[in-house]
């Protein structure tokens, strides 16, 4: 009964979406307020119905109702109650479920904090943010019910993917879900401008803080997916170039952009033809993500359920929404006032080169990501793998942060760089003695280490320079400096904590990749081995049963100059159900480097298992960082003048001169 | 053609990128990676004779191809599902005793020998396809692949991707036993 209220409720929530993109579209063009408020009810009304069909979902896979084929699908009746949870959103239809109640959450946000939009935009943004949950609704409702029944209703079900029983499943999908469906949110307002056929400031300033939403999870969501690779997956590796890796990046390098080029709308009365792309692109890449995901066009080990029919349909719902999205552009963009004018050398200009940077990054990940595929159709056949990304990364990040820390130093329309550099004098000396202290650390050799600490220097001293020059540090009495500080909007803090964080995350990245230390070796119980200083024995390795899976624990000890520091258990674990294996490394952390562990398979022939140790230094500064990023995120997220908005538009747009600097 | 019309041309721009990499990817959909099958299939493979990891080490040719069913599987230390499939071929060639050959597609050789202490090598002889020449006769689509040879060194089988353990139970396991009868 329960399946049939959720897939009732979902039919109903197709119905809303329905009305709550006609209705406030055709109210917005006549003028007509009822029409229009039509839309914000519909909105919430959405919202409640698709929180019903999830929850009856998750209650299907909780009570573990084996006459739902999507539990007997991905669910164990001995598997943990978290993953019986979680397991809502492993597989493809309760994920796209997620998808549109993400979807009708951010509407229902909309709706209802969007008060300073004027209500013509605002309808044209809730219709347009409708005509999305009705392909979406669609999509499932016809390709994927997730509350289709099975009759005769087996005894257990197939269990859940190993790979996918972590916590992470709990809070990764979730995350990036509400990353890539959040930027939906600035693609409805940029085709909402492009109906209205005009983009001021404070556009700029209303579709940020949806924006900073999105990018703030979508950071949260990769940093979590990444780490949960880190652990989960045993080989020691944090980013792998894998397709659907790369989908989630694709967003996030264009989201950053949207983020940066917005502020130059907002402040400058500038770009605006070019943010509105961005917000059309950041959006259509994160359907793109979905499609690749979805359809199995890509082989990557994240295909763990592909069906070329829902590729058929995803590719419809992208072309739609992407291809409506630039129709638009393309008939409209010309519309669009040309605004403030800047020199090259200015903020403006920095945060040109910042887009124009990231886009370009974005476009190589996505070459080298559909490489396969274009190639396929010539009958050529060709792979593109990490050497690719190796060797073009430097070209494109090496700028980008020189840019990055300089960035925040430049102001407004013109610069003059010989006194932007004098005022950094600091944070180059900074940079030097970090390297100097990477140098004395660990050698001269590799050469690249050495230009990505300096890099990750640059960007971390270069963000907390910038504060420190705002507040007049060392220059005025710590007390004013003080005071200073605490005037400073938000927004700037954000800026320079996300930018730092960055800088941080560079450190860990380049650290691990240059500097790992691994060892292959088979030990017997009671033997030892040293990597990178640590002294490890092998104590005991014991067979257990737990829940839906059998483990091989192998218990390690660690010591440090004669010290016991740590016990370690690394497991090697078989999922008779799913016929998987899976391995569960042992990771000893400090805040500057993991000691990793892995339990391999019993040795062959003398006894004894293969243990494999990895010494990742700097490691955990990758997710410390990513985590600094999105405090930035959130701290740029509390500034008030975002919430403030602006009091109203003016008929005639303000002439750039006599707008506030800041 | 003047500068209206160009900036207009120009705006039309984003929209016709789009609508050509759409038709890409409805062409992509009619093709499925994962069972593609090779142009090879049974034919001969293609001639090849690739040095081994290091110098004085075998390599890898058609010779070594004939006499017995045997596998040929395409990896890369920068592959990371290459490494999720590793300990599946490391029990193929122990327990069920399954002579695999490797191409080491555009690899650093080092790179692939420390992939191999690591990992475990179930490999008998080992191809260093430096430039990937040879992984294009084969028609590699992407690494990793493995294709199932017969006792005449003809191709009869291609998995693309990583082998799962339902793979080699399901698909490549049954073959070799029939292929040897």
């Amino acid at each position: 009964m329960i399946p049939e209220i959720g897939h009732y409720a979902l039919v109903l929530a197709l119905l809303l979406a329905v009305a709550q993109s006609v209705m406030p579209l055709v109210g917005a063009a006549r003028r007509d307020v009822a029409w229009m408020e039509t839309g914000r009810m519909a909105a919430f009304a959405q919202l409640a119905a698709i929180t019903i069909s999830f929850a009856a979902l998750m209650q299907a896979h909780v009570v573990s109702d084996f006459s739902v084929l999507n539990v007997v699908n991905n669910s164990h009746s001995l598997k943990p109650m978290l993953y019986k949870v979680a397991g809502v959103w492993g597989n493809h239809e309760g994920s796209m479920l997620l998808w549109v109640f993400m979807l009708a959450l951010f509407g229902a946000a909309v709706a209802g904090f969007g008060r300073n939009i004027p209500p013509t935009l605002k309808a044209r943004v809730l219709g347009v943010q409708g005509l999305i949950g009705v392909g979406f609704l669609l999509f499932i409702l016809v390709t994927s019910n997730p509350f289709a029944r099975v009759y005769p209703a087996p005894f257990d079900g197939n269990d859940l993917n190993p790979l996918l029983q972590d916590p992470g499943l709990a809070f990764h999908p979730p995350f990036l879900y509400l990353g890539y469906v959040g930027f939906s949110v600035a693609f409805s307002f940029a085709v909402g401008a492009l109906i209205e056929g005009r983009v001021d400031p404070a556009w700029g300033r209303w579709v940020r803080p949806w924006t900073l939403v999105a990018w703030t999870s979508l950071t949260m969501g990769i940093a979590m997916g990444s780490w949960w690779a880190y652990y989960e997956l045993g080989w020691g590796g944090w980013w792998m170039w894998d397709p659907v890796e790369n989908a989630s990046l694709l967003p996030w390098l264009a989201g950053t952009a949207l983020l940066h080029s917005a502020i130059v709308v907002e402040k400058r009365d500038a770009l605006k033809t070019w943010t509105i792309l961005l917000a059309i692109l950041t959006f259509s890449l994160s359907l793109l993500g979905t499609f690749l995901v979805r359809s199995g066009v890509l082989t990557s080990v994240h295909a763990f359920a592909v069906d070329p029919q829902r590729g058929v349909a995803v590719l419809g719902l992208l072309i739609l929404a992407t291809g409506g999205g630039l129709l638009l552009f393309a008939l409209r963009a010309h519309a669009l006032k040309i605004g403030g004018l800047f020199a090259p050398l200015s903020r403006e200009g920095a945060l040109v080169l910042n887009n124009l940077l990231l886009s370009v990054s974005a476009a190589v990940v996505l070459i080298g990501t559909l490489m396969p595929l274009l190639l396929d159709a010539f009958g050529h056949k060709i792979s593109v793998g990490a050497p690719y990304y190796n060797f073009i990364t430097p070209f494109l990040t090496i700028p980008l942060i020189l840019v990055m820390a300089l960035g925040p130093f430049m102001p407004w329309k013109r610069a003059d760089l010989p006194g932007v550099l004098s005022r950094m004098w600091v944070v180059a000396l900074l940079t030097l003695l970090s390297v100097m202290l990477a140098l004395w650390l660990a050698g001269v050799k590799p050469v690249m280490a050495l230009v990505g600490i300096a890099m990750a220097a640059w960007a971390g001293f270069g963000a907390v320079w910038e504060v420190a020059e705002r507040v007049k540090l060392f220059r005025v009495p710590l007390a004013d400096s003080l005071s200073r500080a605490r005037g400073l909007p938000l927004g700037a803090w954000g800026t320079a904590v996300a930018h730092a964080g960055m800088g941080i995350a560079i450190a860990g990245m380049v650290g691990t990749t240059f500097w790992l230390a691994e060892d292959v070796r088979v030990m017997k119980l009671g033997d030892k081995a040293s990597i990178a200083g640590y002294e490890l024995g092998l104590d005991k390795v014991e067979d257990l049963n737990i829940a839906n899976y059998r483990t091989e624990m192998g218990h390690f000890n660690v010591s440090r100059d004669g010290r016991q520091i740590a016990t370690l258990t690394a497991e090697r674990r078989w999922y008779p159900v799913a016929k998987m294996q899976t391995t569960e490394a042992a990771i000893h952390t400090t805040f500057y480097s993991d000691l990793y562990i892995v339990l391999g398979e019993e040795n062959p022939g003398g006894g004894g298992w293969v243990v494999r140790l990895y010494h990742h230094p700097l490691v955990p500064w990758i997710w410390i960082g990513s985590l600094v990023m999105v405090l930035g995120g959130c701290l740029s997220l509390s500034d008030r003048r975002l919430r403030v908005g602006v009091p109203s538009r003016r008929a005639a747009p303000v002439a750039p001169a006599l707008q506030p600097a800041e | 053609m003047s500068a209206v019309t160009r900036h207009r041309l120009l705006l039309l721009l984003p929209l016709a990128v789009f609508l050509i990499l759409g038709g890409y990817f409805a062409l992509g959909l009619t093709r499925d990676p994962s069972i593609l099958p090779s142009m090879l299939i049974d034919k001969p493979a293609p001639v090849f004779a690739l040095p081994g990891l290091s110098e004085g080490e075998k390599g890898l040719s058609n010779a070594d191809l004939t006499g017995k069913v045997q596998l040929i599987n395409v990896f890369a230390s920068w592959c990371a599902p290459c490494r999720v499939e590793h300990p599946l071929l490391m029990r193929l060639a122990n327990e069920q005793g399954v002579t695999i050959h490797a191409i080491n597609y555009k690899d650093k050789p080092d790179a692939a020998k420390a992939f191999l202490a690591q990992m475990g090598n179930p490999y008998t002889s080992i191809g260093a396809d430096k430039d990937g020449r040879v992984a294009i006769d084969f028609g590699v689509y992407g690494v990793p692949e493995t294709y199932v040879i017969d006792r005449q060194g003809r191709v009869r089988y291609r998995h693309v991707g990583p082998l799962m353990p339902f793979d080699v139970d399901e698909k490549i396991l049954p073959m070799i036993r029939e292929l040897s009868k």
